[in-house]
């Protein structure tokens, strides 16, 4: 889509026709100014490719589901539609069914949240709390600011509010303070209005990185400072290999940070449930806003997801998926230590996701349509920024593959990178910079 | 072979591994309907490991591969049909290799007359072996700007950069050889950019009117597949001289190459009405934005009856 006049051309033989052309869209003057940003990417097209069995993806975030006890889940859904169908089927409440809110505080208990049932929101996915928090926070040309990288299906939310994205640096132990700060004195000297700090905590996507326990308050206290609310996402907390999660911002903060959680990864993504944590005057308008989008979220799956968490051992479901997740992610970090010595990576202690950094002046998009070829995919780590950065980076997933697949995942990864550090070498450049991102992804990438 | 008046049962190829992957797919979705609304019977199939198995067991009377990308359009997996015994639509294997290699289709097309523009191919072993900056000069000083990088091979224009400084170029080289073990350079020739599809439902072949097509930057993957980034003429804004010119040219690429029921050619009309050859498609895209389908419409052809007619007429045969 294009909001720019096509140029006429000189028509070889006779004068301008009169003969009108066609797009094949005849709305395209009627789309909305926000429409006009999003792109057939040639990038979505090649991970068409990328769900055959053939190719060994890494690049999906979809979780690993061959461990769920299928047949007493089935019994469950049977159960609830013969027990409690005239209410599964039926409308619910907009804020959501209030038996799952109340075990959703269970859940948060075990990263030390305390709140009350009322200041719950079910929402369809967190992506969907993700939409609601930015409608009713972001006009046009507000700023978010999120880390450097951040997640891609959080930046093409803020995209399609229009919202504008400063990116603040990582390392090891998440985001850094000082920079967070000095980001927003600069911005504030400009007269920007920052709206909120959007951070994954915990096992970051893509960057596989958490926030220290020493730079929790920190980051609080600053964003405290400079009136900036703080929306956490933590869609992995509870996928720590060790077992232990960390007390979540949230814990520390009721009234300045709202809390994102799904059942997405810790369940199943299926259902699409997920939530906000939002003080009192905020939820009363993340509800206004989320009956305005979908009415309420479905009753059938949070019955579902409420009869799950009351009747089996979700704790140990959980247990399970961190024992799979920990396994994978050693022959990930195995594999890349022995086939790609060049690059170097972050080693996760939880979640789905390490972040690769290729050798200098490769580019981990230009390079994808040769590893497809190869037969392996990842994401390439322009996708999780704002403004075209991370060229050089890719994340791998190893959520989905086992491990024997994964290793030969990477295995195919290396002769792909040597082959593009082959061709770099030889003309001496990476490929066009021309900063397309990954758009609006698929469920493929979340 | 079935009677074509009875209701004849075709599998419709497509998806497979190549990057086109989306494309054929959609590509597929849209023929394979469109022969259901004619009373066909019509299975839509993946290439896959299954594949030689569920064609044995369907018996077909016709495969209608389409297929973008390698494997698909190279000739491999026609070659695998006809190993199989199966009926295939368009283009014969042998064919189909040549045209998919894109300069050897040009070399064979300018010697049946048309014209082409000055080219070289160059493998990416050849830079290894004698060096990229030194091969990269020759190349402007003997061509000229702008140039065309494209790989010499594939389609949906992926990997392909219209190159206007030799500062440009390395960069070009990177990314056509993500998608090809060979460039194809090319000088780039300024124009109306028009494509023309030529069709054979059994009485010879005959080209639909040219589509043109305007874009406010390169014909790339998002103008060919994000409706609205492209405006489309059809018939093409050319006299009809012109026009005339345009159809024959692509009438002979067609039979130079040996092309068989389907085909479209890419070209470029220059200012003195010239049609320059760029490359020829056998299993032409099919989706709600193609090429192909928007002539046949403005001919007056009902696409599911034309596709039927296809079938039709390669199971006459």
């Amino acid at each position: 889509m294009t909001s720019q006049p096509v140029p006429d051309r000189v028509t070889v033989g006779q004068p301008p026709s009169t003969a009108a052309g066609t797009r094949l869209d005849p709305w395209l003057g009627a789309y909305a100014e926000r429409t006009h940003g999003m792109k057939a990417s040639e990038i979505r097209a090649l991970f068409a490719v990328a769900n055959r069995p053939e190719v060994v993806s890494l690049a999906g975030g979809m979780p690993y589901l061959d461990g769920l006890p299928l047949d007493t889940l089935a019994e469950l859904a049977a159960h609830v539609v013969a027990t409690r169908g005239l209410t599964a089927l039926q409308y619910g409440s907009g804020q959501g069914d209030e038996a799952l809110r109340e075990q959703i505080l269970e859940v948060m208990a075990l990263e030390a949240i305390s709140a009350h049932p009322d200041d719950v929101v079910v929402t369809t996915g967190s992506q969907q709390a993700l939409d609601l928090v930015t409608r009713i926070f972001c006009d046009p040309g507000d700023v978010v600011v999120a880390e450097a990288p951040s997640y891609v299906g959080a930046l093409g939310v803020f995209r399609a509010y229009q919202a504008d994205v400063v990116h603040v640096p990582i390392d090891d132990f998440g985001l850094i303070p000082e920079a967070l700060e000095s980001t927003l004195a600069r911005l504030q000297a400009e007269g920007r209005r920052v709206k909120f700090l959007y951070t994954i905590p915990n096992f970051h996507n893509p960057a596989g990185v958490s926030l220290s326990v020493e730079r929790r308050p920190r980051v609080l206290e600053i964003c405290r400072r400079y009136g900036v609310l703080v929306i956490e996402d933590n869609a992995y907390g509870l996928l720590g290999f060790d077992g232990e999660p960390t007390a979540a911002m949230r814990s520390m903060d009721d009234e300045g940070v709202l809390y994102l959680g799904t059942f997405s990864k810790t369940f199943a993504p299926g259902y699409r449930v997920g939530w906000v944590v939002a003080p009192h005057a905020v939820r009363e308008k993340l509800v206004l806003a989320s009956e305005s989008a979908i009415l309420c979220p479905s009753n059938a799956s949070q019955i579902a997801i409420s009869t799950y968490l009351a009747t089996c051992d979700w704790r140990g479901q959980i247990k399970a998926y961190r024992e799979m997740y920990r396994e994978r992610r050693d022959a990930m970090i195995g594999a890349l230590s022995e086939h790609l010595p060049d690059c170097t990576w972050t080693v996760p202690d939880g979640g789905f996701y390490t972040w690769v950094k290729l050798p200098d002046g490769l580019d981990a998009k230009e390079m994808l349509p040769r590893a497809v070829t190869a037969r392996v995919a990842y994401v390439p780590g322009t996708a999780f920024f704002y403004d075209g950065q991370g060229a050089d980076h890719m994340r791998l997933s190893f959520c989905y593959p086992t491990p024997e697949r994964i290793r030969e995942g990477v295995r195919r990864l290396a002769t792909v990178v040597s082959g593009e550090a082959e061709l770099v070498e030889l003309f001496g450049t990476a490929g066009r910079p021309d900063g397309e991102q990954v758009q609006f992804p698929g469920p493929d990438l979340a | 072979m079935n009677a074509a008046s009875t209701a004849p049962r075709v599998v419709v190829l497509a998806g497979g591994l190549s990057h086109e992957r989306d494309v054929s797919l959609r590509s597929g979705r849209r023929v394979a309907e469109a022969l259901r609304s004619t009373g066909a019977e019509v299975v839509l199939h993946d290439v896959d490991a299954d594949l030689a198995a569920s064609l044995r067991e369907m018996a077909p009377d016709l495969v209608w591969p389409l297929l973008h990308g390698a494997t698909g359009e190279d000739g491999s997996v026609r070659d695998v049909l006809s190993l199989l015994g199966l009926h295939v639509l368009g283009t014969g294997a042998r064919e189909s290799r040549i045209a998919w290699n894109k300069p050897i289709a040009k070399t064979i097309v300018s010697r049946a007359g048309l014209a082409t523009p000055d080219f070289v191919t160059l493998p990416q072993t050849l830079f290894r072996e004698l060096g990229a900056h030194r091969i990269l000069d020759a190349l402007v000083a003997k061509l000229g700007l702008p140039l065309v990088v494209k790989p010499s091979s594939g389609g949906s224009a992926l990997g392909v950069t219209i190159v206007g400084s030799p500062d440009e170029l390395p960069a070009a080289m990177v990314e056509c050889f993500a998608y090809s073990d060979a460039a194809l350079v090319e000088r780039a020739v300024t124009g109306t950019e028009v494509a023309v599809s030529v069709l054979d439902i059994g009485a010879g072949p005959f080209a639909l009117p040219a589509v043109e097509i305007v874009t406010d930057g390169p014909y790339d993957y998002d103008a060919r597949y994000n409706p609205g980034r492209t405006e489309y003429f059809v018939p093409a804004r050319l006299s009809d001289e012109v026009a005339e010119r345009v159809a024959g040219a692509a009438l002979a690429a067609h039979a130079a190459l040996g092309l068989a029921r389907i085909s479209r050619t890419d070209l470029l009309v220059d200012a003195e009405g010239t049609p320059w050859f760029l490359e020829v498609n056998v299993a032409p895209g099919m989706t709600e934005t193609s090429l192909l389908p928007q002539a046949a419409e403005a001919a007056g052809y009902e696409l599911s009856a034309l596709y039927r007619a296809l079938v039709d007429a390669e199971l006459r045969v």
